[in-house]
Parts: C-alpha cells; sequence; structure tokens
C-alpha cells in the first residue's frame, strides 16, 4: 500500500509541474491586471503546437524547440494583449472577460481549422529510461525532466518576482494600477511583459506535456487550461507562489481521488473542493485577503 | 398563322420540361461521420469509402430504380465526433435534406443515439463500422454492415483464454463512450466464462491523457494481458504510460485500432500486439482485391475497414434500391431486411432478419511497423 | 433612479396596449399551433425558429442576473442542464407514453423547478462575494452539475440519455417565450425589480438605503436558474437526446455570447441576441470549421467596440409598462428643463 501510494505521489508531481506552470500564466495575469485570461488554456496548446513544429518538421532538439516555443508563444501572448485586452483596460470587467473566452475559441478554432484535427506526435526528445527505486515503484526519465524543468523556472520566476526591480514592479501594479504611472512606472510595458512571461511559461508546460504524453491536438488546451485556472483559483489567484502551491494540490486531489474511486468521480470531487474553498475562503489557500473599505 | 418566335420558345421549353425529370432525376444519401473531434481518420476513411462507392455507380450510368436510371447524391454532415451533433446532423439530413438513407455514424457513442433519431424519422439507416449492439436493438429501421461486440469480445476473450494463456485480465476502457464500454463488459463476462479472472477493470474519461494512475492500479493487480478496447488516438498513450511504469504484459485490442495512424502515433512501443478487427487486405478475396487496388489508386494507401465496410453499406443500400424498385423510404427499408446474404469487400454477411450481420472477425497483428494478418475467429 | 421632478405616482396601464399584447400573444400562439403545421416550409427552418425561442429564454434568464442585476455568473449552462435531465426523467420514467403531450408542461415545470432549487446554490455564495469570485463559483457549479451527471448511471451517465420524446413543438416554445418575457418584465418593473438595478448601481448603497439585498438576489437567481430549466426541458424535447457534455463551459459561453451581443440588462436584446447568434451560425454552415474563427471573432470585435451590446440598456416598448415609461418621459423632459437637476438613470 505504501508503495502504492507512492508511486501515485510520483504521478501527482509530474501532473503537478504542468498544472503549475500554465496557473502561474493566470495568476500572474489576474494579479497585473485583475483579469482572467481564459484565453490562457488556448496559449499552452499553440505553445505545443509550436514544438511539434520545431521538434518533428525542424527537428530540433530539447532545449532549441523549448525555447523556440517559448519565444513565440510569449509573442503571441503580447500581441493578444495588445489587441483584444488593452482596449478595454478601463471598460467593466465583464467585457474582459467575455474577449478573453472569445479570444480562446477564436484560437482553438484556428488552430482547427488550419493545422487539422488529427493528433500529432511529437518525437521523442529525450531518452526513454525507467528508473526504479525499493519497493517496486519508480520515476521515469520523462517524469524528472518535468519536475526538474518545471522546478527550475519557478524557482528562476520567483526570484525575478520578488528580488527584480521588473519583478518588484509588477507587484506593485497588482495594488494600484491607476496611480502607478505617477511613480514612474511604464506600466503598459510592464503589463506586456507579465504576458509574455506568462505565455512563455505556458509553452514551457507545453513542451513538457509533449514529452509526458506525446500526443497533441487542438483540443488539448480545454481541458488543462480549466484545470490550470482551478489549480489558480485554489492556491489564490493573483499569487505567485499560490499558482505553483495550488498546481500540486490540485494533482494530488485528482491523482489519489483516481486512484481509489472510478475516474469519473475525479472532476466531481476537484470541483466540489474548489466550491468548497471558495465558500469558506474564496481568495484561495495563499491568496491576500482584500478588505473593502466604505 | 404566322410562325411566332414565342410560340418557339415555348416549344423548346415544354420539351425541355418533358425531359427535366430524366435530367434532374436523383437519389440523396447522407453521410454522417467523423471528420473533426479526436478520431478524424475514422471520418475521411469513410468519406472516402462513400464517394467511391457513389462515383461508380454514376460513373456505370447512374443507378437504375424501378426502370429509371438515377444519379446518386452524397450529402455530407461532420458530426465532429460529438453525441449531440451526430443527432442534430442526422435530423437535419432526414428532415431538410430529405435523403432516402443516412449511412453513418461510425463510433457507437454518435451511432447510437442518432439510430434513434432514424427510428422516429421512420427512415432507414445503415451503420459502416458501429458495432455496440445498442445501435440496432429493438429497432427495425438501423442496420449495419459489421459484426456486434457480443461477438467480438468474445472473440477477443477466447484468444487471450487460447492464444496467451492468460489467466489474469486487466481492462482499461474509455467509460464515457459506448463502444468501449459495451465491449469492455462483454470481454469481462467471456473471460469469465471461460474460466479466467478480471483483476481490474479500470477506467477514464475521453480527452484523458494521463492514464498514469489508472495503470499504476492495474500494475498492482499482476494480470497477464491487458485488454484495452479504446480509439488509435488514445491507445499509443495508454500503451507507452504502460510501458513507462513498467507494465510489460501482453497487450491486446479490439477494432478501434485499425488505422495506420495507431502505427504513426505509437512507434516501437505497440510492436507485437494483436487486436481483432474487421477485414485484412493481405488475405482479400477477388472481389475485395478489385476495390483494394481502385482505392489504393485514387487514395494512395490501402483501405481501412471503415472505408471497406462503408463500401459494403452503401453497396447494401445499392442493392436494397434495387430490389424496392422504388425511391422510397419504407420499401427500402423492407428490401433492406430480407437481403439474407451477402459477399461484400469485407467478407460475408449473413442477416437472419435483424440489422445485424453474421460475420467472421480476423486478429492483426502488428509487426516491423505495419500491420499483419495473424488469424480468423469465424461466428 | 428617476430625477426628483418625477415624482408622480405611477398611473394605471393604459388597458390599451395591454390588450393589444396580449391579442398579439394570442394571435402568435394560433399561427404557431394551427397555421404553420399546414404551411409548406422547410422542416429544417421550423427546427431553426425552435432553437431560436429556446436560446432567447436562456439569453433572458442569463440577462436578469448578469444584465440586470450586474452579477457575473457564467456557468448558465448548469441550471439548463438540470432542467433537461429532470424533464426528461419525468417523462421518460414517471409519465405513461400516451399522457406525454399532455403532461409535457408538468414535465418542463418539474425541471425548472429542480433547476431553480440549484440555483440556491449559487445565490447563497453571492451575498458574500461578486464580481470575480462569483465567476469562480458559477464556473464550479457548472462544471459539478456536468460531472454529477457524468456519475449517475441510471441517466445514462458521460454516454447520455437517448430516447426522449419530440414533445417540442413551435407552440409550446412560443407560449414558454411569452411567459418567460412578461413574468420578468413583471419582476423587473415591481418593487424586487427596483431592488435588482440598485444592486447593480451600487450594492453597498442599496443595502444603506434598505433594500433587503439577499431577498433580491435570491429571487433573482431563482427567476433565472427556473427559466434556464424550462429552456433545458424544451431542449431535451427537441434534440430528443441529452448528454452531460452539451451543458458544459462551452454552452454557458454560448449563452453569454447572446446575452452580451443582444444588449445587457434589455428583453429585447435578449431576443434579438438568441436570433442573430443562432440564425448566423445556421446561415454560416457553408464556410464549415470557418464559421466558429469567425464567430469568436466578431464577439471580441463587438466587446471591445461596443461592450454593451446591439440593444443594451435599451428596452423595446413593447416590454416596458406604461407607467414606467410616462416616468422616463417625464424624468428625460426635468432633465433638458432643468439644467441644475441632479442626473436620473432609467433602469
Amino acid at each position: 500500500m505504501i508503495a502504492y501510494l507512492l508511486q501515485q505521489a510520483i504521478n501527482a508531481l509530474q501532473l503537478g509541474s504542468v498544472y503549475a506552470l500554465i496557473a502561474l500564466g493566470y495568476s500572474m495575469v489576474y494579479g497585473v491586471l485583475r483579469l482572467i485570461n481564459f484565453a490562457h488554456g488556448d496559449v499552452f496548446m499553440v505553445g505545443a503546437f509550436l514544438g511539434f513544429f520545431a521538434a518533428a518538421v525542424m527537428r530540433w532538439p530539447f532545449v532549441a524547440t523549448l525555447l523556440f516555443s517559448m519565444v513565440g508563444t510569449a509573442a503571441l501572448g503580447v500581441t493578444i494583449e495588445r489587441v483584444a485586452y488593452r482596449p478595454l483596460r478601463d471598460a467593466p470587467r465583464v467585457s474582459a472577460v467575455i474577449t478573453a473566452l472569445g479570444v480562446g475559441l477564436f484560437l482553438e478554432h484556428f488552430v482547427l481549422a488550419t493545422v487539422g484535427a488529427q493528433p500529432r506526435q511529437i518525437p521523442r526528445m529525450i531518452p526513454v529510461r525507467f528508473y526504479p527505486l525499493p519497493g517496486g515503484i519508480g520515476f521515469s526519465s520523462s517524469q524528472a525532466v518535468i519536475f526538474g524543468v518545471a522546478l527550475l523556472l519557478m524557482l528562476v520566476l520567483d526570484l525575478f518576482v520578488n528580488r527584480t526591480m521588473t519583478g518588484m514592479a509588477m507587484r506593485a501594479i497588482s495594488w494600484d494600477i491607476r496611480h502607478l504611472p505617477l511613480m514612474g512606472v511604464p506600466v503598459n510595458r510592464i503589463v506586456s511583459l507579465t504576458f509574455a512571461i506568462g505565455s512563455a511559461l505556458a509553452a514551457a508546460g507545453g513542451i513538457l506535456v509533449g514529452l509526458a504524453y506525446p500526443i497533441i491536438d487542438p483540443y488539448m488546451g480545454i481541458l488543462v487550461g480549466w484545470k490550470a485556472f482551478v489549480a489558480a483559483v485554489v492556491g489564490g489567484i493573483g499569487s505567485v507562489r499560490g499558482a505553483m502551491v495550488g498546481g500540486y494540490v490540485l494533482a494530488a486531489t485528482e491523482v489519489f481521488v483516481a486512484a481509489f474511486l472510478p475516474s469519473t468521480y475525479r472532476d466531481f470531487v476537484a470541483f466540489s473542493l474548489l466550491l468548497a474553498l471558495l465558500v469558506f475562503r474564496p481568495t484561495g489557500m495563499l491568496g491576500r485577503v482584500w478588505a473593502q473599505k466604505v | 398563322m404566322r410562325r411566332s418566335p414565342a410560340l418557339a420558345a415555348m416549344g423548346v421549353l415544354a420539351a425541355l420540361l418533358a425531359a427535366a425529370p430524366a435530367l434532374a432525376a436523383e437519389i440523396v444519401v447522407g453521410l454522417n461521420v467523423e471528420l473533426t473531434g479526436s478520431i478524424p481518420v475514422v471520418g475521411q476513411s469513410s468519406l472516402n469509402g462513400a464517394r467511391m462507392a457513389v462515383d461508380e455507380v454514376n460513373q456505370a450510368g447512374g443507378l437504375q430504380v424501378g426502370g429509371q436510371r438515377y444519379t446518386v447524391r452524397l450529402q455530407v454532415e461532420d458530426n465532429e465526433d460529438k453525441a449531440q451533433s451526430a443527432v442534430a446532423a442526422a435530423q437535419k439530413l432526414y428532415y431538410q435534406d430529405n435523403v432516402i438513407a443516412m449511412i453513418g455514424p461510425n463510433a457507437s457513442r454518435n451511432a447510437v443515439p442518432a439510430a434513434d433519431i432514424a427510428e422516429s424519422a421512420r427512415a432507414p439507416m445503415i451503420s459502416p463500422w458501429s458495432t455496440n449492439p445498442s445501435t440496432t436493438r429493438g429497432k427495425r429501421y438501423v442496420f449495419r454492415a459489421a459484426f456486434t461486440d457480443d461477438f467480438q469480445g468474445r472473440v477477443v476473450a477466447s484468444f487471450a483464454r487460447q492464444h496467451f494463456n492468460a489467466q489474469r485480465a486487466a481492462v482499461l476502457f474509455d467509460v464515457a463512450s459506448e463502444y468501449n464500454k459495451g465491449i469492455a463488459e462483454v470481454f469481462r463476462q467471456a473471460f469469465t466464462e471461460l474460466g479466467g479472472q478480471v483483476v481490474a477493470f479500470e477506467t477514464y474519461t475521453t480527452g484523458d491523457k494521463d492514464f498514469l494512475s489508472q495503470l499504476t492500479k492495474i500494475r498492482a493487480a499482476r494480470p497477464d494481458i491487458l485488454f484495452l478496447p479504446n480509439y488509435y488516438s488514445e491507445v499509443p498513450l495508454q500503451v507507452q504510460q504502460a510501458h513507462m511504469i513498467g507494465l510489460n504484459v501482453p497487450i491486446i485490442g479490439s477494432d478501434s485500432w485499425g488505422f495506420s495512424d495507431l502505427l504513426t502515433l505509437g512507434g516501437a512501443d505497440m510492436e507485437g500486439l494483436m487486436f481483432t478487427t474487421h477485414y485484412a487486405p493481405d488475405i482479400a478475396t477477388p472481389v475485395a482485391r478489385r476495390f483494394i487496388d481502385a482505392y489504393r489508386q485514387r487514395y494512395g494507401s490501402a483501405p481501412d475497414d471503415v472505408a471497406a465496410l462503408t463500401y459494403d453499406s452503401f453497396q447494401l443500400l445499392f442493392l436494397a434500391l434495387q430490389q424496392a424498385g422504388r425511391v422510397d423510404r419504407e420499401a427500402v427499408r423492407n428490401a433492406l431486411a430480407s437481403i439474407q446474404r451477402y459477399e461484400g469487400v469485407t467478407g460475408t454477411m449473413q442477416f437472419k432478419g435483424t440489422g445485424d450481420p453474421i460475420k467472421s472477425a480476423v486478429v492483426i497483428q502488428i509487426k516491423d511497423g505495419q500491420f499483419k494478418y495473424f488469424t480468423t475467429a469465424n461466428p | 433612479m428617476e430625477a426628483p421632478g418625477a415624482g408622480a405616482p405611477p398611473r394605471a396601464a393604459a388597458p390599451g396596449r395591454t390588450l393589444l399584447a396580449w391579442a398579439g400573444a394570442g394571435a402568435g400562439l394560433l399561427f404557431f399551433w394551427a397555421v404553420l403545421p399546414r404551411l409548406p416550409v422547410n422542416p429544417y427552418h421550423v427546427q431553426v425558429l425552435m432553437y431560436v425561442g429556446i436560446n432567447a429564454i436562456l439569453a433572458a434568464s442569463l440577462n436578469l442576473v448578469n444584465g440586470y442585476m450586474g452579477e457575473f455568473s457564467v456557468g448558465h449552462a448548469g441550471f439548463m442542464a438540470v432542467g433537461a435531465y429532470v424533464s426528461a426523467v419525468v417523462t421518460l420514467w414517471l409519465v405513461p407514453r400516451p399522457l406525454w403531450g399532455a403532461l409535457f408542461p408538468a414535465a418542463l415545470l418539474a425541471g425548472g423547478a429542480a433547476a431553480a432549487l440549484v440555483g440556491l446554490v449559487v445565490a447563497v455564495p453571492s451575498f458574500r462575494t461578486r464580481g470575480d469570485y462569483l465567476a469562480i463559483v458559477t464556473l464550479a457549479l457548472n462544471m459539478i452539475v456536468k460531472s454529477a451527471i457524468e456519475n449517475i448511471e441510471a441517466v445514462g451517465g458521460p454516454r447520455g440519455l437517448p430516447g426522449i420524446g419530440r414533445l417540442t413543438t413551435p407552440a409550446w416554445v412560443f407560449v414558454w417565450v411569452v411567459v418567460t418575457l412578461a413574468v420578468l418584465r413583471h419582476f423587473l418593473h415591481s418593487r424586487f425589480g427596483r431592488g435588482v438595478a440598485a444592486i447593480r448601481e451600487d450594492e453597498l448603497a442599496a443595502e444603506l438605503i434598505g433594500i433587503d439585498t439577499r431577498q433580491v438576489k435570491l429571487q433573482a437567481f431563482l427567476l433565472s436558474a427556473f427559466f434556464a430549466g424550462v429552456a433545458g426541458g424544451l431542449y431535451a424535447h427537441l434534440l430528443q437526446f441529452i448528454n452531460p457534455r452539451s451543458f458544459d463551459i462551452v454552452k454557458s459561453t454560448e449563452i453569454l455570447v447572446m446575452v452580451y451581443l443582444g444588449g445587457v440588462a434589455s428583453l429585447a436584446g435578449s431576443l434579438v441576441g438568441a436570433a442573430v447568434y443562432t440564425v448566423l451560425l445556421e446561415a454560416l454552415r457553408f464556410l464549415g470549421l470557418w464559421r466558429w474563427v469567425l464567430a469568436p471573432l466578431l464577439l471580441v470585435v463587438l466587446m471591445i467596440g461596443r461592450p454593451r451590446g446591439l440593444l443594451g440598456y435599451r428596452e423595446a416598448a413593447l416590454f416596458v409598462p406604461a407607467w414606467e415609461r410616462a416616468l422616463r418621459r417625464a424624468a428625460a423632459r426635468a432633465r433638458s428643463e432643468g439644467a441644475g437637476s441632479p442626473e436620473g438613470t432609467g433602469s
């Protein structure tokens, strides 16, 4: 039983890493713009497809594929912000969210219409090896790479957000976007940068997903995107560390529910927990509690 | 009376009108297939088979029904591999396009609900590829060109027992899909009846990519064989993940595997695995040979079973139309029901009063990255 | 809130207009029930018309909460799902086949009532949260309803429930569209309806002046969910097949699009939004996949250019009671005459 639980825990680490990377994009954008960027899941999908192009068509190695996808997707994120969200900066938030939903649908069907519906395989970019551990459990090389790369990226991001001037500017925007320009902060540039970083991380998530589940299709953004969104909320939307924690918490919930109950209960339990969490602690695990001044 | 150009014009018009019925005589056949969604190869192959059948008949001068020649027109609807879209497409085909009959859907999860529409519209439907019994059960207007899973599930179970000597079987299937669940249950029952034990019966939902949880559970149950009755786009991931966690038992599948994309997506992990299906191009009869060569010439590759079954479905429909003698849904339905034996591309079909043909199944093995015929299982 | 100059007590509704409206409804019913079946119309077009009606009910019910009350509910398909399944279960399991036609409204009411109960679950968190958090709560509820149904094998689980009777007719759809619009119109221009608008403008101020915001929100969510449930029942008995996948976030997004396209806080807008959206998608069928690329693009352009929608905050005269119209006219007059009178915003 212990061995079984440990093995499931290893599985959760892999799934959680992917969720965390994508959840970061949601949290960062929300923190800065108070916008739930529902197009983020589809941005992740585009990242995976860019990776497919680099790895299968151009035959580049892992690191080059990763970099290419991250840069390309960052450009996409910045463009979306410029074209669809910036004009709505002062509009009611509802409009921005509807727009986000629209952008997501557009991306998904655009890729579907141009690239086609059939699933594609991303070629193996790292050698497949299985490392057994005592007790009959073990982990694979891809699981190790996924966890390692995700951890590295998250560490870098955490340092960036908390130890650099730009990071501080990002955090400042989440407090008061209106008056920040008075402090000499180039708000638009920081917002663009936030989108760029968030999208790049989603692309990294896409490549890592390609490593773990080498078959990609234009619909993959929807499922994973929503799960990552839930992860961001669980951790406290707007909080970078919250997104990281939320990703692993959600993955653990999913994996362990599926380990003991039929798989159809997985979503039901995950979303019910989310609802319960929202009722009792709406700001999530690490989110900031907002007090409204009357 | 002066010759009036108007009179001449009317004369020409009258002549044209008299000839018009002969020119415009058309039979519309609906095709309800999965062109987008998670199994687009199924829809595309079906469309290819359909086009071949229709073009063949039209090039021969049209279909002769009751003393009149008709051109056959194909009305194609994409059901997006979504059950609710399959139903909407069926309604559109029957009520707006007034098709004489509908061919498809192929995937049972779409065919079963669409069959209800055919039944309530009192119009014939032939599913080329659906193997789940519910598609035709209790219905007068729904037929199929493939064997049912009541038969196929048993074939897989006895093959697992006899060829692999398996005692403990594990199954991983999509619980959100009619076909997968149906055949998994038949397999479980048959395997148990044949003296084996099903030690793990795990599920997932369509669209899931991560099966590590379920496969870890399966591994803990120590099976001798793993049955994966799932579609060609999902099986490669399942097989790869099984191998990744060290689950190295024989893996068998069913007719949802039979597409070359399975090999492209799965790669080396698929080597040596076996599955049951409807026909194998390498042991083709002369009837099949002709079809395979024509298909290869037109589309550049060998036809898979969906294409072949769709072609057979159309031939059955054409035969029924000719026997009925008129383009009428009820008459065509009765004619279809009275066909007792048919030699198709996919083999001999015997109908015994239900919409389900009795046919043989073949077992295919993946060898050197290709599908190779292994053996036949007779009913 | 009206300008102070227009403080005259509401006059009785002019009987002529009301009579005309009811006569129109009656004529419409007669047309759909008796005349349409005899016309040589393409049955598929009639089907599209029925979908327009169902979508209109959905859009109007969501508009109540999102448009008029200014809340942020994005999981409306969840209520539709409850209504669809409950009404289908009632006709399939509880009612003998010969009585299907006669008891169809009862089944729809049952579906609506069940959906309203679920609406309670959303109403309660709405007391404490607004904006984005309510959005997430409603989203979570949509997913919970969907995955709960997937686990109920008796109704087919994820594979769906086939074999539902085709009981939805153009006449029934027309009846329910009229009922929905009439009830919502009455509610919106009643005392509670005032509360709805007040909450949208400034919830805190509304509480301060004594409006029981909890009661108002409760009523609004219940009504909204009820009609979504009825729409779900009509949908189920038109398509004859339902599965959980039909009621996921994509469906909720479609309903949102109809509301924001047609116009927020406008019943006429809901009609327009539903009609334009449904018909446009059908008309663009020839584009195949590309219509799903074009449609969201149009939505984005619309949101950037005209975020309140085509008829946002404007209402067709039919949907506004006579006394309200008189009040607005008076308020507008007062505004244009008195330069110093404070701005009044009609609801």
